[in-house]
């Protein structure tokens, strides 16, 4: 491993810390719901994609990013808000929809915004990478050094505005890193039927973007590709694509029979958990302890813990509050 | 021998099963429509009994998908669209609105476009803005679009056939939580009688689903069994309310509306659609164009009040139309 100490403890810290919150809501989800699954009931009403064993792509891409570079996420941004530094506190808060949370309950899960982090994201597949593109044309324009990052899954690379998307950042020359996290399935469906090419870095290409594909369990490569590809974009070289390939170690949505994967798939891919695998790299090193690696767990657990309390401590908005901030 | 019993979701791939078996034209394309079964169940089986040929799961490429359902129909196949959730027409309404709704007027009637758009709807389990609209009055906005909205599994069936053998294109919303669906709020209202046999139900006739002569109530959807259930609440304090399902919006039948306001003098529409310029507008529109002088209190309307659904449950629950808002205005409207 080339890179430092520090450098890898904090990728570690950072899963770790993505781990513990979707563990917790993987537990959360279903208080209120059961025993018959009742969408509507519970703590945390409505759907809910958590991002459990995609760690390493959010982590190894936002470990380049600086508070003002600016991310669109997706429809399973936990990971990604996280990477980018959000306050943990008022990010629960917002998925146990409460006035304290990031958008003051009005946007929950899926539509999680950080202003100070430069950070949004959407229920919409693909609808975040033009948005991404407006960004990184803004930072040209005024000629900062700031990136923008979408993120996007597999499923939305064949969406008409991926195309349109990659190709404005081309001829524009912007400031953009376009990371896919391929995890195969477009909710049910997966890629094999969906795409026409084996890999979506091959579409790079198409636009004249560099392109590369990396193993997303693997938090280094993760970093290491998005560190060339955010100084290109930083020196003004323009956009890169980066497919990380990786898996859900959940539904699509907690709920999800799953009836559509293959038989013991699942099981193989948890055998390449993310911070497993950097566990054992750091430990082959003499870096990381498993005395180290429990209580780095057990405090992103209290922290998961203090921001839980703080969110159902948090009172929910009025009623009537749904009526203001249409318009600005 | 006992009535059948189906869910609104089961009746729906039952219509669709049974016109599949009858015309080789009839396909489904979507995502997650085969193995899956639909995220709302609206084709579930339908892969196994069928196959992958004519059940089609597709890329997220609504623009390509709902645009290739229109190409197809125009080459006179009959393909049942899902677009998995209203909010995402957003993506496709280009196609929609440009290219289905206009090709047989462009040409002069010439072209026809028989396709089944199939979405589904509406809010009310914390799902946010982008998951939760109902957005059928946007799309009855538009010339040339037929709008479904089944409220009940015998509706659904007959509903789906008919817009599957209809030579134009046809908008099918069916609201999520009238589905039947077990991981969604039990509503009892979701699962009835269903005949095995094919039947269609034609389009533009209302169904008064609850006879009454104190108060009218105009609905469809969720709201339609809201209003159901507000009108028994209504009926134990002795006011007697006529419960109207539209259950087509294009077109839209006016006459039962019109003749059950001349008989109640009184109006209530419910709708989980954005108030402003939409069914609840048009709706009040016509009675005021064709009936103002049988009317005695206003119109009154409960519908979203222009505002994008929050996530939040106590601010979603507030912009909702709830059984409470319903009995409410509509004992008002008696009063008066």
């Amino acid at each position: 491993m080339a890179l430092s100490r520090k450098t890898t403890l904090d990728l570690y810290r950072t899963m770790a810390k993505i781990r513990a919150v979707e563990d917790r809501l993987g537990v959360v989800y279903y208080e209120g719901k059961l025993p018959a699954f009742d969408i509507a009931a519970g703590v945390v009403p409505g759907e809910m994609h958590l991002y459990t064993g995609q760690e390493a792509v959010a982590t190894g891409v936002c470990a380049h990013l600086r508070k003002d570079d600016s991310v669109a996420g997706t429809h399973r941004s936990h990971g990604h808000i996280i990477a980018k530094g959000v306050d943990l506190k008022k990010m629960l808060a917002e998925i146990f929809g409460r006035k304290t949370g990031l958008c003051h309950g009005y946007g929950g899960h899926m539509h999680l915004f950080d202003v100070e982090l430069h950070f949004g994201c959407g229920g919409i597949v693909a609808a975040g990478l033009p948005q991404a593109v407006g960004a990184a044309l803004a930072m040209k324009k005024r000629k900062e050094d700031r990136v923008a990052i979408a993120f996007l899954g597999e499923g939305a690379a064949n969406a008409g505005a991926f195309h349109e998307s990659l190709n404005l950042a081309a001829i524009w020359k912007l400031p953009l890193v376009v990371v896919i996290e391929d995890n195969s399935y477009a909710i049910s469906v997966p890629k094999t039927i969906s795409t026409a090419v084996k890999s979506n870095a091959e579409r790079g290409a198409a636009y004249g973007i560099p392109a590369v594909q990396v193993d997303g369990q693997d938090v280094i490569a993760a970093y290491e590709a998005a560190g060339e590809a955010v100084a290109r974009a930083r020196r003004g070289e323009g956009p890169s694509l980066i497919e990380a390939v990786c898996y859900r170690f959940r539904g699509h949505f907690e709920g999800d029979a799953e009836v559509y994967l293959p038989k013991g798939e699942k099981e193989a891919w948890k055998k390449k958990d993310p911070i497993v695998i950097l566990g054992k790299k750091m430990k082959a090193q003499g870096w990381l302890t498993d005395a180290e690696a429990e209580s780095i767990k057990a405090e992103m657990t209290a922290l998961v813990a203090e921001a839980e309390a703080f969110a159902r401590e948090s009172p929910f908005p009025a009623p009537e509050e749904a009526l203001e901030n249409v318009f600005a | 021998m006992t009535e059948r019993l189906l869910t609104q979701s089961k009746a729906i791939a039952e219509a669709i099963a049974q016109e599949m078996e009858r015309d080789p034209n009839v396909f489904v394309m979507g995502e997650d429509i085969g193995a899956y079964g639909g995220i709302f169940g609206a084709t579930e089986g339908l892969l196994q009994k069928f196959g992958s040929e004519r059940i089609m799961d597709t890329p997220i490429s609504e623009t390509g998908f709902v645009g290739a359902g229109i190409g197809a129909a125009m080459e006179g196949m009959r393909p049942i669209v899902e677009i998995m959730f209203a909010d995402f027409t957003g993506v496709v309404v280009d196609q929609l609105i440009n290219h289905m709704a206009k090709i047989h007027y462009m040409s002069g009637g010439t072209v026809k476009v028989p396709m089944v758009v199939m979405l589904a709807m509406g809010g009310g389990y914390g799902d946010a803005a982008q998951h939760s609209q109902c957005l059928y009055g946007m799309f009855a906005h538009i010339p040339g679009i037929k709008i479904v909205v089944p409220s009940s599994p015998y509706d659904a069936k007959g509903l789906m056939i008919q817009a599957i053998r209809d030579d134009g294109p046809v908008m099918y919303f069916f609201h999520k939580g009238t589905q039947g669906l077990g991981w969604m709020t039990p509503n009892p209202r979701a699962t009835g009688p269903v005949p095995e046999e094919p039947y269609t139900i034609p389009f533009g006739v209302a169904d008064v689903k609850r006879k009454g002569k104190d108060v009218t109530i105009v609905s469809l959807g969720l709201t339609l069994h809201r209003s159901l259930d507000a009108a028994e609440k209504l009926a134990a304090e002795g006011i007697e309310a006529e419960v109207i399902d539209l259950r087509t919006i294009v077109p839209l039948d006016k006459k039962t509306v019109i003749q059950s306001v001349q008989k109640t003098h009184r109006l209530l529409i419910v709708d989980e659609d954005y108030k402003s310029f939409g069914l609840s507008g048009e709706l009040s529109a016509i009675v005021a164009e064709e009936a103002l002088e049988y009317l005695e209190p206003p119109v009154k309307r409960l519908a979203v009040p222009d505002v994008p659904i929050p996530y939040s449950r106590p601010m979603e629950q507030f912009i909702q139309p709830s059984v409470e808002a319903i009995v409410k205005t509509a004992r008002g409207l008696a009063a008066a």
